[in-house]
């Protein structure tokens, strides 16, 4: 079955304060969103709320992956189903090295008695990191503890390789990358679109899809998607930043629950 | 049974001291130490472990003292098989209750001099060396619990390395109980002598049987470490929750010394644990690792500390706990920098990690320093586990518990990885498991 995911009135809130109003999108395996918009305006709210941090309390709405509606389940279970998050913000875990944990997070999604060997796990990782320029010596160091920025980033990727999740959620992959890095990370998700995976890319910088070419994109605002289009939209909103939308719109303040 | 339990509530006096040295046929001057720190505990006090009331546990459950017979390493209970060293190299000493069953020393080591074996036995055979160091790292008369151990201590180990002779492999001890009944109260000495260099591993474990009634299990272990000689002391005690484990431990580190301390306090019944280093020697150096699990209602006081008097004198403290379900630990550090100890530096880290809202940890960093020209540093934490890190691991399909198993794992972790013998780290890690999955 080919992957298809389909966000419903999704309504998120964080501390009783409404952030998500009602975001409706469809992706299908193969396509890639965008969602692009100025910082407070919701995006990585609508990251966080499918993935179910637990900070944010869904209101209303549905999230179906392939008929499930994930909005139902845990996390680990959003996981297992096929959901991806690469995070803006990874926690740092002392302690448990990188490659401990990918290899408890791929084995988490076999049977018992049917583990990864260790071997076959270790060339699939190596050769991953390879691609994405790691210094192998990033599988035995500490989770994400005294990674930079970028390291960081690119380890959120060497997951989503690793894991071959049905959809990708980008958070914001961008921030904190020089140009070399963003173009070994744009190769890293290049690498992975097919037939059957779908990708939701948040960003508020065009450069990301100067990289990877979206299908669609979507502006966000107050909580919204406010207007959706093809690549083009997003050219234009590097060419002439967001003003000319809030007009379009009627927008004075773009941003939601703000203090 | 009432005949029993008289015995239990006065079990130290000068008269059943004396009668029980003499019947072991132990040297008059030990029957007379022991009779003096019996007369001793009668007037002393329990000491008082910040914010730990131990007078208030069931102290009196001494047992009485056991003979026990020689046996052979096939004869011991199935606990005690699982922590077996696999490659003991001929060298093993096993205390079952009152006293050793088992002691064996490669002759390799017997030609260089090494002794290792029960304290019973060296008293009585190594008598000048015993009786030059017994109780003067800790002395007798310091309060009741030191007192009463000195009067009552049974079998023990005794380690002498001479004089620049370097033992490679581990000396280790199994020390374990099966008898709630029977006195359990190991004393060792360990004397490293000039530039000299050994490594001690013990085990206090309890076995299969004897954990229906109450049992303390109360040990010292003295260590002395000669000029430039370095020491690495290594124990894990996991005794079953109806034992009170009372375990003091004290080096004094000559010039150019080195003490370093692995502590596994995995224990299931009520503790004090206290550790200490006597930094006498310039250049002298202590290193202290403790990990600890608290689980049930267990109550635990973990002391560390470093007494700094020579100069340039360094000391390390790290100390890590997992509290889970009621249990309480009061975690102290404690580096003390004399007033002549210029150069020192001390530093200390304690870190609880809470697993449940009832469990209690504190974590008391103390400096107190009389010289000017030192450094030293502190830290403390007392923290529960990070919603942040569990979502993380679970947005990667990791389950809920794995998530807290590995973080947990991790938090353990940097104190574990450090420690340089492998077999211990494998006992920390099967143990660390055992207490978590129960």
């Amino acid at each position: 079955m080919s992957t298809h995911f389909k966000i419903e009135g999704l309504k998120a809130a964080i501390e009783g304060k409404e952030i998500l109003k009602g975001i409706n999108i469809e992706i299908k395996g193969g396509e890639i969103h965008a969602i692009m918009g100025p910082n407070g305006t919701g995006k990585s709210t609508l990251a966080s709320a499918i993935m179910g941090h637990p900070k944010y309390e869904v209101t209303s709405g549905t999230a179906h992956l392939n008929g499930e509606d994930v909005l139902e389940m845990e996390v680990d279970e959003r996981a297992r189903a096929g959901m991806f998050l690469a995070m803006q913000y990874p926690s740092e875990i002392a302690g448990v090295t990188n490659s401990d944990f990918l290899r408890s997070a791929i084995n988490a999604r076999r049977e018992e008695g049917s583990e990864i060997s260790l071997i076959k796990f270790i060339r699939q990782m190596e050769s991953k990191m390879k691609e994405l320029e790691m210094n192998p010596e990033f599988a035995h160091r500490y989770l994400n503890e005294g990674f930079s920025g970028g390291e960081k980033k690119r380890n959120e990727i060497l997951q989503m390789m690793m894991l071959d999740p049905k959809i990708v959620i980008l958070d914001e992959i961008d921030s904190g990358l020089d140009i070399d890095a963003l173009r070994i990370v744009a190769d890293g998700v290049n690498s992975m679109r097919s037939e059957d995976r779908g990708f939701l890319i948040i960003t508020h910088y065009q450069r990301l899809l100067n990289y990877i070419t979206p299908d669609y994109v979507h502006v966000m605002m107050q909580g919204r998607i406010v207007k959706s289009g093809g690549p083009e939209l997003a050219q234009r909103l590097e060419a002439e930043g967001y003003d000319w939308v809030k007009e379009e719109l009627g927008i004075v303040d773009e941003t939601v629950g703000q203090a | 049974m009432t005949h029993m339990s008289t015995q239990l509530s006065t079990p130290v006096s000068r008269q059943i001291v004396e009668s029980l040295s003499q019947n072991k046929q132990e040297p008059a001057w030990l029957t007379e130490l022991r009779a003096e720190a019996a007369d001793q505990s009668e007037t002393l006090e329990w000491p008082k472990p910040e914010k730990v009331r131990i007078d208030r546990w069931n102290l009196g459950a001494l047992g009485v003292y056991k003979a026990q017979k020689e046996a052979s390493l096939a004869e011991l209970p199935e606990e005690v098989q699982a922590i077996l060293p696999e490659d003991t190299a001929g060298t093993l000493l096993v205390q079952r209750n009152s006293g050793a069953v088992y002691r064996q020393l490669s002759d390799e080591l017997k030609a260089k001099g090494v002794i290792f074996t029960d304290l019973e036995t060296a008293a009585r055979e190594h008598a000048d060396l015993v009786k030059q160091y017994l109780f003067t790292a800790i002395p007798k008369d310091e309060n009741k619990l030191t007192a009463t151990h000195a009067a009552l201590w049974n079998g023990g180990v005794f380690i002498y390395v001479p004089k620049n002779v370097e033992v490679e492999i581990p000396l280790q001890a199994i020390l374990f109980q099966d008898d709630a009944e029977a006195s359990f109260a190991p004393h060792i000495l360990l004397v490293a002598d000039q530039f000299s260099k050994v490594t001690y591993v013990d085990y206090v474990v309890s076995g299969s049987e004897g954990k229906s009634a109450p049992a303390v299990h109360h040990s010292a272990a003295e260590v002395i470490v000669k000029a430039g000689a370095k020491v690495t002391f290594a124990t894990v005690h996991h005794l079953a929750d109806n034992v009170i484990d009372l375990s003091l431990r004290r080096a004094v580190v000559d010039n150019d010394a080195s003490i370093e301390w692995i502590i596994g306090d995995l224990h299931d019944g009520n503790l004090l644990s206290d550790t200490k280093s006597v930094l006498n020697g310039n250049g002298s150096t202590s290193d202290a690792k403790v990990i600890s699990i608290g689980t049930h209602s267990q109550n635990m006081s973990i002391t560390t500390q470093a007494v700094h008097w020579g100069r340039s004198s360094d000391s390390q403290m790290v100390t890590r706990a997992v509290m889970r379900d009621q249990a309480t630990a009061i975690i102290n550090g404690i580096t003390k920098i004399e007033k002549g100890a210029t150069k020192a530096n001390g530093e200390q880290t304690e870190r609880v990690l809470m697993l449940s809202p009832k469990a209690r940890g504190d974590a008391n960093p103390i400096l107190l320093i009389d010289e000017d020209d030192v450094t030293a540093g502190h830290a403390a934490s007392v923290g529960q586990v990070n919603a942040e890190q569990i979502y993380y691991l679970m947005s990667r399909g990791i389950s809920k518990a794995e998530a807290e198993r590995l973080i947990i794992y991790g938090f353990l972790a940097p104190v574990v990885s450090d420690i340089p013998l492998e077999a211990v780290r494998n006992q920390l890690n099967r143990l660390i498991e055992g207490k978590l999955g129960s």
